[in-house]
């Protein structure tokens, strides 16, 4: 853990280290804390550790890297036996007598070791870098290899004043502190390990756009989605992406359906209060049976609430967002890869059926690092386009016929004999603006009964752990990891837990959730909101009541152990 | 020769006995014609509002987009497609009031987009309130002791926003009109037609006979549309109104600098493998 002010580089420090100890071939989750502000307040970056697949962060902290007090006096009680504070003295002060015995101190000049070498303190974080990975035992070329990709960008004499001042905190570590720190990283270098991508749920949807072939992104910042803006602009030159950022977004999601009709495929992402804007959009695309794919990263609310906090309160509000009804699909992937493969689906399920993916996230999700295996990316693309050759064949082309799927042909303007025009009033097949009541009923039947077909092209939820378990635990999008690894404290303690995750919760999978739970022994289900959101909804789908629950909404993640503590109390009683 | 009856679609139109906006819809199918538009090949996005039926009435593509989404829709065609001719069609309240921001924006990009507003200076459709064109004192349901707030002046703010093509037409001078859009049309970069059309229904104050009394064209005489400032002179004008071309500039277009668009449309891009091995090794 590393902690300090706002605008010491907290994060890219932290991402740094991620990198290394994934370079290295383990397995790391991290997650960083700030408030909504770019210099000062308590900003922290958490990085765990494991040779095993890590899913979640845990409350203990084995090396608290302090850059100032704040950190100290709000994290040494995390710290566990035996575990350490690396800081400067000369920035912040330590009382010995106020730590606890066991509690190590490393005192390294970070700051006249960065003077030294760069004239400036802006190294400091980089000097802690380099002597964390001497307490860690791990190895500094990892580190220069991570310093040099990282700040190759910003020309070679900052590249190598960055690896001097690794080396010069690695050396310090080495030469003052000789007795081994309890916690060492090892590099798992055999041949057969395999190579990991560290990443971001956010960067894990972006990439899944991008191989879909989304060609127009167009978005307005918010927290927590702005770095998908980040990324695709980076990207757009060399994959062709035309990336927009608007007004607002209510012009981004406009823009968006735009691009979609003329034939692109195109996404907009944002969270709670840029979604209540883009409400009305959501519904023009949906009378107009027009491809789109919104991402909406959850943070706390309402209004601008807890801007860079996690949270899941807004399932409801995305399953019913927009006057009227209409076929949506809801998407909640729970980690890195389910982030990928939800975005790369959602723009096959967007196009097939001419509907819109709605894929949600939340802040813990959408910024917290984890490392994985490289994506599988074979996707066919599924357009569901008429060709110049197939129109030539058709006498009388209705763009919202009806159909035995109730998906209708299109066109993209261009085609020349595809022509047609779509108000955002009722219209009839051909898009003629209809108000007759039969016609009315049918073309609210026909999008309406998309959702049919929609829901047997969906994956099942999914179900980890053996069948016949004790307890089961049920939950939705971010808080998979923190369920999964709570699981295998459980399993030590002799209790066999097993999960239903749902990662596509619109259409819902009513009789495949009614036939788990129903023969569940116990049920319990875990949520980041205050209303249990998605407990409501399975009653209502299924007629299942969970018994027990856990809920959190403190604006920060759950952690297993949470989880963990509550099963154990429902078994127990 | 495409003519302006190629552009005609099955459905009759079903405005006011009166209504302006045949005017328009006239002048608009001429221009089409005159510009040498394929029906295929172009795109015409409108709004809500009585201007919204303009969607069912012009035989090219067409999206009908919600109250005052009109450009952002327009924007998103436009960058997807390029080869488009998009024309994009609203009222007063849709584009000068709820659309406004979308408007300052769509300008200051100067985007490949022809935009009419045909402004009649009352919320029509919704049977009768004031618009943000309605001149101070009219009185609407809405304002019956008489409208308090000065009206927008559309291309006074175009020109301070950074339209590339700024006119105004009548619409019940539909040849003078017809040329306004044809010019428009050609024109490479964000044009702005505002267009006085008397509302027979709900607006009493501004008709044929009052615009008929006030309107004068600009022609090479008395007005030079290269010069900012005389343009704005011209379109702070409230006595005698002059309709026909305020300002011209040649500037490049958004599109023109989007590289990702240089050698072909967006949507010609194939998309059957994207290859994102690269970007998977940057983040190992």
């Amino acid at each position: 853990m590393i902690g300090g002010k706002a605008g010491y580089g907290i994060m890219v420090t932290g991402t740094m280290f991620s990198r290394c100890c994934a370079r290295g071939g383990l397995h790391v989750f991290d997650t960083t804390e700030y408030p909504s502000l770019i210099r000062g307040g308590h900003n922290t970056y958490q990085a765990r550790v494991e040779e095993r697949e890590v899913n979640s962060h845990i409350e203990l902290i084995d090396l608290l890297v302090a850059l100032n007090k704040e950190t100290v006096d709000r994290l040494k009680d995390k710290i566990t036996e035996n575990g350490g504070i690396l800081f400067d003295s000369s920035e912040t002060k330590i009382n010995r007598e106020d730590m606890r015995g066991d509690i190590r101190l490393y005192d390294v000049p970070l700051v006249r070791i960065s003077k030294e070498v760069s004239g400036d303190k802006v190294m400091m974080n980089t000097v802690s870098l380099g002597a964390t990975i001497a307490l860690a035992d791990y190895d500094l070329n990892i580190l220069n290899s991570v310093i040099k990709d990282t700040f190759s960008d910003k020309g070679k004499e900052i590249v190598e004043s960055n690896m001097k001042a690794a080396k010069a905190g690695y050396d310090h570590i080495k030469s003052n502190y000789k007795d081994a720190f309890k916690c060492r990283l090892e590099r798992i270098s055999s041949i057969s390990s395999e190579k990991r991508m560290l990443l971001t749920g956010n960067e894990a949807i972006a990439l899944g756009a991008i191989r879909a072939g989304c060609k127009f992104y167009a978005a307005y910042p918010m927290t927590p989605s702005t770095p998908i803006l980040h990324y695709m602009a980076s990207h757009a030159m060399a994959k062709d992406i035309v990336v927009k950022q608007t007004e607002d977004e209510i012009a981004a999601i406009h823009a968006a359906i735009g691009a979609s009709f003329a034939g692109v495929r195109a996404m907009t992402a944002t969270s709670g209060g840029g979604f209540c804007l883009m409400t009305e959009g959501l519904g023009l695309a949906a009378i107009t049976e027009t491809p789109l794919v919104v991402v909406m990263g959850q943070r706390g609310g309402p209004s601008t609430g807890m801007a860079t906090r996690t949270e899941q309160g807004d399932l409801r509000f995305v399953l019913h967002a927009s006057q009227g009804e209409f076929p949506r699909i809801v998407m909640a992937p729970g980690d890195v890869d389910e982030c990928f493969h939800a975005a790369a689906q959602a723009f096959n399920l967007a196009d097939k059926y001419q509907v819109q993916v709605l894929i949600l996230t939340d802040k813990h999700l959408a910024e917290s690092h984890k490392t994985a295996s490289r994506f599988d990316t074979d996707y066919k693309i599924e357009r569901g386009l008429l060709s110049d050759e197939q129109l030539e064949r058709i006498n009388d082309f209705k763009r919202f016929e009806m159909t035995e799927t109730r998906v209708s042909p299109r066109t993209i303007p261009g085609q020349k004999k595809g022509i047609f025009r779509v108000p955002s009033y009722e219209h009839d097949e051909h898009g003629w603006n209809s108000e007759n009541p039969g016609n009315r009923t049918r073309m609210m039947d026909k999008r309406m009964r998309k959702i049919d077909h929609i829901l047997k092209d969906i994956p099942d939820p999914k179900i980890y752990g053996e069948k016949d378990a004790d307890i089961t635990i049920v939950s939705w999008g971010s808080t998979k990891g923190a369920v999964l690894d709570a699981m295998r404290f459980l399993k030590n303690d002799g209790i066999n837990a097993n999960f239903l995750h749902l990662s596509y919760i619109n259409p819902f999978k009513a009789d495949f959730v009614k036939r788990f739970l129903g023969s569940a022994k116990r049920t319990i289900i875990v949520e980041q909101n205050s209303t249990m959101q998605l407990k409501g909804l399975i009653r209502e789908k299924t007629g299942i009541e969970i018994q027990h629950t856990y809920s959190k909404y403190s604006g920060r993640q759950m952690y297993p152990h949470e989880v963990y503590d509550r099963v154990k109390e429902v078994i127990h009683g | 020769m495409a003519r302006p009856e190629d552009f005609n679609t099955p459905m009759t139109p079903v405005w006011c006995p009166g209504c302006g906006n045949f005017g328009i819809l006239m002048a608009v199918k001429q221009a089409m014609a005159e510009a040498g538009i394929k029906n295929h090949e172009a795109v015409v996005v409108s709004g809500i509002g009585c201007s919204d039926k303009y969607n069912q009435y012009i035989n090219t593509y067409g999206f009908e987009s919600i109250h005052g989404r009109i450009l952002p829709v327009a924007m998103g065609i436009r960058l997807a497609n390029h080869k488009l001719k998009v024309i994009a069609i609203g009222g007063d309240g849709d584009g000068y009031g709820i659309g406004m921001c979308h408007f300052i924006h769509a300008m200051r990009r100067n985007l490949d987009i022809t935009y009419i507003v045909c402004d009649n200076q009352i919320y029509g459709l919704t049977t009768g309130q004031t618009s943000p064109t309605s001149d101070k004192g009219f009185r609407t349901k809405s304002t019956p002791e008489g409208n308090i707030e000065s009206p927008v002046r559309p291309l006074a703010l175009a020109l301070a926003t950074g339209a590339t093509y700024i006119a105004r037409g009548f619409a019940g001078d539909v040849s003078h009109l017809k040329s306004l859009i044809v010019e428009g049309i050609k024109h490479k970069g964000f044009s702005l037609i505002d267009v006085f059309q008397p509302c027979v229904t709900f607006n009493h104050r501004n008709t044929y006979e009052w615009f008929n009394q006030r309107v004068y064209k600009l022609d090479r005489k008395n007005h030079n549309p290269k010069s900012r400032e005389e343009a704005m002179r011209k379109a702070e004008e409230d006595q005698k109104l002059p309709i026909g071309l305020f300002f011209s500039e040649d500037k490049l277009t958004y599109e023109d600098e989007v590289g990702q668009i240089k050698e072909k449309a967006l949507v010609k891009h194939d998309i059957s493998d994207v290859d994102i091995d690269d970007l998977m090794d940057e983040l190992m």
